[in-house]
């Protein structure tokens, strides 16, 4: 089943606001598990697609790399 | 001037070796006496900065730096790791100090046009400090602030024809020996392979999907000069599968000392009369090796292809001419649960333009991983998991004994259903036919 880019966007905003009060930044498989029927690859091509749309943000501490909705949490523009 | 005092610092200077400080110290004096009237895009005082902050973290016996951030620039999920100074009042000029990971060229080969248009940038745009080449093998550049990101990648791509390297949970900049530009024992064209592999995965190098880092490395043979064996996820190391080809007269000539044994290195002393007994039979792993009455015999079957041999008399022995490579997984830096070499997975490939059953591989285990892998967790920690048969049976590998590092442990072994004849549907009467009760 090929992914809906709107349903999956829905789905991903939805997810990481319930999560909101805990945390910010989320593991690239914490999204693939929404999407067990999807292989990784396409649910890279939406994380990439809604980072391009600049909804979400790619966080990085030189080793693992996060995703987060952009502005939340502590950021480059917070940090100045 | 600098206007940090650094005394800890300085007395790093004093010890036998080449001192960071002092080079830190020289770009600290070229920045603020700026002979070519540079309009630097960062502040001026930033080297300087960084040493009054490494001081600092000296004094306190503790770190300055905070962890993370920005990651790249527009679309990219690596490249660039972001940090920040948690005095920025006291030390301005390192408020930001971004690293930017630049792909290095293959085998480290550059024009001098090329390091004169990088170093320009560098002063212009960053700290002026570089680190040639970090840890992965990437051209490390140390210390520039967010707004100047997107300039130097438009720089980078625009006018140098080069691109980011790998940061996070990408595939890193792959790296490879200069392989057959100028090395008689490359097995493989380590740079067109490396280079392929490049512009094939440059979704996985730019946008993080891993559970963690994944690191390629290319080494023409088993000698390793970029050591993938132990440096990377999954190295590609040359090898060949046919014999060791001898030249018996050159034989001759080294026994005879005519011909100085390691192409004439380690020529600095005199270690008396060439023994080839001591030096290169006795030396041989797997006692494969004969010398007699002049001659000398190689046992190929049972050759573990160390070389040592062939580096010692490179004139006499010569790889062998069916080549191409193996393929290991796994290695990693001891960060979990210590360091670990790669397993030999493929124990021959041919490295054939267009590497598609080199391609079929990669793919099959990063799906595996992928899937698999837990957050955080090298492909080597998964392989220790879930066992190394789970790999080989996601990559369709047939199992063979040079997968095999040492005889089990434990007696038992777990057969499949589908891995014995008939499964386990057997009748009793079949059964009985052969055995009383």
């Amino acid at each position: 089943m090929a992914l809906v880019y709107e349903e999956a966007k829905g789905k991903i905003i939805e997810f990481i606001n319930s999560k909101a009060k805990s945390k910010s930044k989320f593991y690239f498989n914490d999204f693939t598990a929404l999407f067990p029927d999807e292989k990784g690859r396409d649910v890279k091509k939406i994380l990439t697609q809604m980072v391009n749309e600049e909804i979400l943000v790619f966080w990085s501490s030189g080793s693992t790399t996060m995703y987060g909705l952009t502005g939340a949490g502590k950021h480059a523009d917070g940090e100045d | 001037m600098a206007k940090h005092k650094t005394p800890l610092l300085d007395q790093l200077e004093s010890g036998p070796w080449p001192s960071f400080v002092s080079d830190i110290k020289q770009e600290i004096e070229h920045r603020y006496a700026n002979p070519k009237g540079i309009d630097y895009q960062i502040p001026a005082e930033c080297p300087d900065d960084l040493l009054g902050l490494l001081e600092l973290s000296y004094v306190d016996g503790e770190t300055h730096w905070k962890h993370g951030g920005i990651v790249g620039v527009f679309g990219y999920g690596g490249g660039v790791i972001g940090r920040y100074c948690d005095q920025p009042e006291k030390y301005p000029g390192v408020a930001h100090f971004h690293t930017v990971r630049v792909a290095q060229p293959s085998g480290m080969f550059y024009k001098t046009d090329f390091l004169r248009q990088l170093c320009d940038l560098w002063e212009l745009r960053g700290s002026g400090l570089t680190n040639m080449h970090g840890a992965t093998g990437d051209i490390v550049l140390l210390g520039t602030t967010t707004p100047q990101l997107e300039e130097i990648f438009f720089e980078l791509t625009h006018k140098m024809n080069n691109d980011l390297g790998g940061s996070g949970s990408n595939l890193r900049t792959p790296a490879c020996c200069l392989g057959e530009s100028r090395c008689e024992y490359a097995c493989y064209d380590s740079q067109e392979l490396c280079y392929q592999l490049t512009q094939e995965y440059q979704d996985e190098l730019h946008r993080p999907a891993f559970p963690y880092k994944f690191k390629f490395k290319f080494d023409g043979c088993s000698l390793g000069c970029v050591a993938s064996i132990a440096r990377s996820d999954m190295s590609f190391i040359g090898t060949w599968r046919d014999e060791i080809r001898v030249d018996q007269k050159a034989v001759a000539a080294y026994v005879g000392g005519e011909i100085a044994p390691n192409a004439g290195a380690y020529a600095g002393r005199d270690w008396g009369k060439f023994d080839i007994k001591a030096e290169v039979i006795d030396r041989c792993p797997s006692q494969c090796i004969r010398y007699e009455g002049g001659k000398l015999e190689i046992n190929n079957k049972e050759c573990v292809r160390c070389m040592h041999c062939i580096c010692v008399m490179p004139r006499a022995l010569k790889i062998g001419n069916d080549r191409g490579l193996s393929i290991l997984v796994g290695a990693k830096a001891p960060i979990l649960d210590g360091p670990q070499m790669g397993s030999l997975t493929i124990p021959f490939i041919k490295a054939e333009a267009p590497y598609d059953e080199i391609k079929e591989f990669v793919e099959a285990t990063w799906d595996w991983w992928m899937e698999e892998g837990k957050n955080r967790e090298r492909i080597g920690e998964t392989l220790k998991r879930l066992g190394f048969s789970r790999l080989l049976e996601v990559t369709g590998t047939t199992a063979d004994p040079r997968h095999v590092k040492e005889p089990r442990h434990n007696p038992y072994i777990f057969w499949k259903e589908e891995e014995v004849t008939g499964g386990w549907n057997k009748t009793i009467a079949e059964y009985r036919a052969k055995h009383q009760r």
